[in-house]
């Protein structure tokens, strides 16, 4: 396909680029010198690391033929984790993890901190924009049978990415620790505990006894903020490498047909 | 799948993705538009719908209907669907569990080659009527209201008989007003229909399935029946306003 080329503007003759005259030496100019010392910082990392070899592995790979904007719902829930995670920073610099101050921290960061309202709404609303996506790109690589062959094993990790999304939105649902955050979790902790065997133990783990208070809130809390986030984050990872590694599958309705020059390619 | 498939998958593969374009600008522009629409989206909820915060958590209080986030409706409603007590484990941990190992194994039980939805039949149809039960499940959740809340005013002394039927689970399958199910006859105008004794003889000796309130504490058990024995299907005028 033929590139199309703006035409340069009119300058005045006094600002277009003169030639240089014959004979005077290369001036090495301020730009230059910038670049030449971003690239041998470059190599220098390089040298050490060879990360330019995998980030052009990462972003140079091809995507198949026919890739459409179904093929972006993964990324915008990654991009939807990356924001819960930037504003859930904010709000732990304010939140205070005590059943006595949980309540009263929740408030005056809603209320009293500039922009808290905001960036507690963000995180709010910003989970259920997160499962929404999750589930939507679920439904894409369910429809375009997308966890077949060679892609189990990132099936598999996405099934449990989504049980931990639902882990952070159940544990993150206590932290206000107003009424309704506090009844729907004694009734979520219950229903853990009518389980068969195991039930009990479940709901006495999370509770952190038989009594639901102080210890069931720094619960939820560590869970909230260092286990599940942590294990999200290294599964996302391990999900985007197999992405890169398996590429992304093609619309299945896609036929490939062999064209000759591919064939003189291969041979 | 047996190898041959493999393999040719594979080749095929290999062809369309040789045929593609690198990653980076063009999946990526594509990405970056979507990632800005995702931002706009979570700022435009942020700002319009707030983060409201309710009242502190009192343990004291058992009046309070617990809501869970509405993305979890679906797992709040199977307990509503599925009844019987005995089959509850089924409906809070059997069926999700089951559900969720049915997610996990799919790739290793449909082993299926072909990829295009409308030649996948089964899986086609399985995946939609799940999205569908689900769907229909959210939907459920969200218009039920709290399940032991009645939106209805009525007189000061009969406060409390309409605070025990709440919380006796009766909306679970009686409609009183705007709330509850379809399941037993409509209360809303019960009084009109049977007197007070015989109110309070169904309470202690009903007919299956409903749970016998023999046992209920008196004093209790007289409030319910005296705010039952109110409900003509009038609204109630009440004192004061």
């Amino acid at each position: 396909m033929a590139k199309l080329k703006l035409p340069a503007p009119p300058l005045p003759a006094a600002l277009q680029p003169k030639p240089k005259r014959p004979g005077t030496a290369e001036r090495v100019g301020p730009v230059e010198q910038v670049k030449e010392g971003a690239i041998s910082a470059v190599d220098w990392v390089d040298e050490r690391t060879s990360v330019t070899g995998a980030a052009r592995w990462m972003m140079f790979r091809k995507v198949p033929k026919g890739t459409n904007w179904f093929y972006t719902l993964g990324s915008s829930t990654l991009f939807a984790f990356l924001s819960q995670a930037t504003t859930g920073v904010f709000l732990a610099m304010y939140y205070d993890p005590s059943a006595t101050r949980a309540y009263e921290s929740t408030r005056y960061l809603t209320n009293e901190v500039f922009l808290g309202e905001f960036v507690r709404g963000m995180h709010r609303w910003g989970s259920s924009v997160m499962v929404v996506l999750l589930f939507l790109h679920m439904g894409r690589v369910f429809f375009f049978g997308a966890y077949k062959y060679p892609r189990e094993l990132n099936w598999i990790i996405g099934v449990i990415l989504l049980v931990l999304t639902m882990t952070m939105s159940f544990t993150g649902y206590l932290l206000p620790f107003d009424q309704r955050s506090y009844w729907a979790t004694i009734v979520g902790v219950n229903i853990n505990g009518t389980g068969p065997i195991v039930g009990p133990f479940m709901s006495d783990f999370l509770r952190g006894g038989a009594e639901f208070g102080q210890t069931t809130l720094s619960r939820f809390y560590a869970i909230h903020m260092l286990l599940v986030p942590g294990a999200l984050a290294a599964l996302i990872g391990a999900h985007l490498y197999l992405v890169a590694k398996l590429g992304t599958t093609a619309p299945p309705w896609l036929k490939a047909n062999e064209p000759q020059e591919f064939n003189r390619e291969r041979v | 799948m047996n190898q041959r498939e493999k393999e040719q998958y594979l080749r095929e593969y290999s062809i369309l993705k040789s045929q593609g374009k690198p990653f980076f600008p063009y999946a990526v522009a594509k990405d970056g538009a979507m990632a800005v629409v995702t931002m706009i989206s979570i700022i435009v909820m942020a700002i319009v719908f707030g983060a409201e915060l309710g009242p502190k958590a009192d343990p004291t209080t058992t009046t309070y209907v617990p809501r869970p986030e509405w993305y979890f409706f679906f797992l709040f409603e199977l307990l509503r669907v599925i009844k019987p007590a005995i089959l509850t484990p089924l409906a809070t941990i059997g069926v999700p569990t089951i559900c969720l190992v049915l997610l996990v194994l799919l790739p290793f039980y449909d082993r299926n080659a072909e990829r295009r939805p409308e030649r996948r039949p089964v899986a086609t149809t399985a995946g939609i009527l799940t999205i569908v039960a689900i769907g229909y499940l959210t939907y459920l959740g969200a218009a039920a209201g709290s399940p032991n809340e009645i939106d209805m005013k009525v007189q000061p002394q009969y406060e409390a008989g309409k605070l025990v039927v709440a919380q006796s689970g009766c909306l679970a399958c009686h409609k009183i007003g705007e709330n509850g199910g379809q399941i037993g006859p409509n209360l809303t105008d019960i009084a009109d229909k049977l007197p007070k004794a015989a109110i309070r003889r169904t309470l202690d000796n009903p007919t299956a399935p409903m749970p016998s309130f023999a046992d209920l504490d008196e004093g209790k058990k007289t409030a319910m029946v005296d705010f039952l024995a109110t409900l003509t299907g009038e609204p109630q005028v009440v004192d004061g306003e």
